[in-house]
């Protein structure tokens, strides 16, 4: 069984920047004021790739992969 | 009304009940034990400070985190602006107060007791002081009082924590949560004071007192502090605080976070928390605000709106540009009319701010905003242009 | 190898670090300040920015061995990591170590810092505007009995990049929209002793 992950986003850490929906635009948009809005739901494997360079990139690393299970309540 | 209400014994008028009054009217303080946690979990006590957590499961968290290093944190910052149920319990009941932080104390093996009182509320505080040296010199050790700022969010749980760690009253995302690691990074329990009261009758009695604390507030002729039997309906509470004046529109249940109800639907609501979740709505903090056919509805949103947005600690950019653009169009259609565009700027921007702050504020003041879009619809798309602010 | 080879080889990687190095500088200011225009999106700034970093190390690197190598010079490997142990231009070459050892710092914790944190690597990455300086200071300085024109210009040139790059992020507001109004509200929620 393949594992799914999630984006999640320190909301205090991120200021803004805006790499993130650069890097993964499938993803993830900017709202009106340049905050990131993430689609809710596991990524598909495809885009497993770029999500991990989203989290590394991140300049100020607001933002994290988190394990999906069918516990877990996804958030924007 | 039994004797196991929160405010039953002297009246309220006559201030603070002392010590030797509270244990003959209720009994000395008893032991409390891991089986005070159980009991509390059968009772289906669920906090009053708004979040409406069951107390069992919270205690069971810290206690489960705790090896004689937890911390109380007793929350009386009551940052609600309409909201006096906790001031009311601390200027006259201050031993249920204790007696439950106590019992919390030592339930969960703790070694500290922070009083956290709004650095405002001058009589809550004093009145919470001159009881604590009533108490006994063993328990007295255990408490410090700390001064909540006087802003909205200073009564979040990780704000108050954040406050008492870093002298910041800001709220945190940093993971682990309070109850692993809070106050000097020991499992912490934040609990509201009229919460704490309950706790402080249950372990009497086995059983809870059946009844809240509300706030009624707005256009009823006695506005203030009501306690009630959980379950009677809003309109019994109104005519509780005296009835109404003029004709009500809405009823706002919940406070600035809670959710805006046509009148007609709103009266036969149930004063109870787990009744009105199943509704999909929430107590909250208690405050029940009446909103008279006479005033504004558009004028009284946008003011809290703009109240909303300023309380925002401008943390996360979704809650302070968002919140204050939201404030802005409404206040637009307050001032210039109602224009298309920002209804629909309202509902979008609204959906999009919900779940993206880092703490709740941003999701209760969109709920705010969202159950009066839909409560005062016609009110909103047809706003002629005034402002009509009430005090 | 030609003694002669080597020394052009010290010289010519010394001026190619220089080089690669402050427009890292540069890059690292632009991506504080956020800066962003149409078909340059700011990943690409932040990207460039670590990927010269890297580029300044092989070079650097090369730099460092083509020295070393060099009977000339008489240097040991030791002086590659211990500063002002030479004996040839003692003072200047020292300062090009420490320059060396203070951005390998900064590359090492850039690259872990999934694992260090954030405030860490923050906290090590200013240490750039120590080595920058002190890298074109050991340039100048080495370099002095043997200038050409096209030297002098290239660390002018370097040297004016960086300044008017420092000079921009001075005078601009905080890229932060919410620096200023964060730090408003704080001071408004700050522990104060409770009146008597």
């Amino acid at each position: 069984m393949t594992k799914r992950f999630e984006l999640r986003v320190d909301r205090i850490r991120c200021d803004g920047r805006g790499l993130c929906a650069e890097i993964l635009p499938e993803r993830i948009r900017l709202d009106d004021w340049g905050y990131p809005i993430i689609a809710e739901g596991p990524i598909p494997d495809h885009l497993l790739p770029l999500a991990q360079r989203v989290v590394e990139d991140c300049p100020v690393l607001a933002l994290g992969l988190r394990r999906v299970d069918s516990r877990t309540r996804s958030s924007r | 009304m039994n004797e196991a209400r929160l405010l039953a014994g002297r009246d309220l008028a006559m201030g603070a009940e002392g010590i030797a009054e509270h244990v003959r009217r209720l009994g000395r303080m008893p032991a409390a034990g891991k089986s005070l946690i159980d009991l509390l979990a059968r009772s289906g006590l669920t906090g009053r400070g708004g979040a409406a957590y069951p107390v069992g499961l919270k205690w069971r968290s810290v206690a489960a985190e705790s090896h004689g290093s937890a911390v109380i944190v007793v929350n009386g910052a009551e940052g609600e602006p309409h909201s006096k149920k906790d001031r009311l319990l601390m200027t006259t009941r201050p031993h249920l107060i204790l007696d439950g932080a106590f019992l919390a104390a030592a339930a969960l093996r703790a070694r500290q007791v922070i009083l956290y009182i709004g650095e405002e509320h001058y009589a809550a505080r004093q009145s919470m002081s001159r009881a604590l040296a009533e108490r006994t010199a063993e328990e007295r050790r255990l408490v410090r009082i700390v001064a909540a700022p006087a802003r909205y969010v200073a009564g979040n749980s990780s704000a108050a924590v954040h406050l008492i760690n870093a002298g910041i009253a800001t709220p945190t995302t940093t993971p682990p949560s309070s109850h692993e690691r809070g106050v000097d990074g020991a499992p912490t329990l934040v609990q509201n004071v009229e919460t704490l009261a309950h706790v402080a009758i249950i372990a009497r009695t086995g059983q809870p007192t059946g009844t809240v604390l509300v706030t009624m507030a707005g256009g009823v002729n006695r506005p203030g502090v009501l306690e009630v039997k959980t379950g009677i309906t809003v309109g019994e509470a109104v005519e509780l605080a005296g009835g109404a004046p003029e004709a009500a529109q809405a009823v706002l249940v919940g406070g600035y976070f809670g959710q805006w109800i046509e009148a007609g639907q709103g009266w036969v609501l149930p004063v109870d928390p787990e009744a009105l979740r199943a509704h999909g709505l929430t107590l909250g903090c208690g405050v029940i605000g009446v909103l008279p056919a006479s005033r504004c509805a558009v004028c009284e949103v946008t003011g809290i709106m703009r109240y909303l947005a300023n309380e925002s600690s401008a943390q996360c950019g979704p809650c302070f540009f968002g919140l204050r653009a939201l404030a802005d169009a409404c206040t637009r259609i307050a001032q210039r009319g109602t224009d298309p565009n920002d209804l629909l700027r309202l509902q979008r921007w609204a959906s999009e701010v919900r779940g993206r702050g880092g703490c709740h504020h941003p999701d209760g003041a969109v709920m705010f905003l969202q159950s009066a879009l839909k409560t005062f619809a016609g009110e909103f798309s047809h706003h002629p242009a005034h402002m009509r602010r009430s005090a | 190898m030609s003694t002669t080879v080597l020394w052009y080889a010290t010289r010519g990687a010394g001026a190619v670090s220089l080089i690669l190095l402050s427009s890292v500088v540069v890059l690292g200011i632009l991506s504080a300040l956020r800066v962003q225009a149409a078909g340059w999106p700011r990943f690409l700034t932040t990207g460039l920015h670590r990927n010269l970093a890297l580029m300044t190390l092989v070079f650097l690197g090369l730099h460092i061995v083509t020295a070393v190598v060099d009977p000339f010079t008489h240097l040991g490997w030791l002086t590659a990591v211990v500063p002002f142990s030479s004996y040839y231009r003692t003072f200047w070459l020292g300062l090009g170590t420490i320059a060396f050892e203070l951005l390998l710092a900064i590359v090492v914790t850039s690259l872990a810092r999934p694992w260090l944190g954030h405030a860490t690597w923050r906290l090590v990455h200013w240490l750039t505007y120590a080595s920058w300086p002190i890298a074109v200071i050991h340039g100048l300085g080495t370099g002095t009995d043997t200038w050409s024109a096209w030297l002098f210009v290239l660390t002018a040139l370097c040297i004016g990049a960086v300044l008017a790059a420092v000079a921009y992020r001075l005078m601009a507001d905080s890229p932060d929209p919410l620096a200023e109004q964060r730090s408003v509200f704080q001071s408004a929620v700050e522990r104060r002793e409770p009146p008597r």
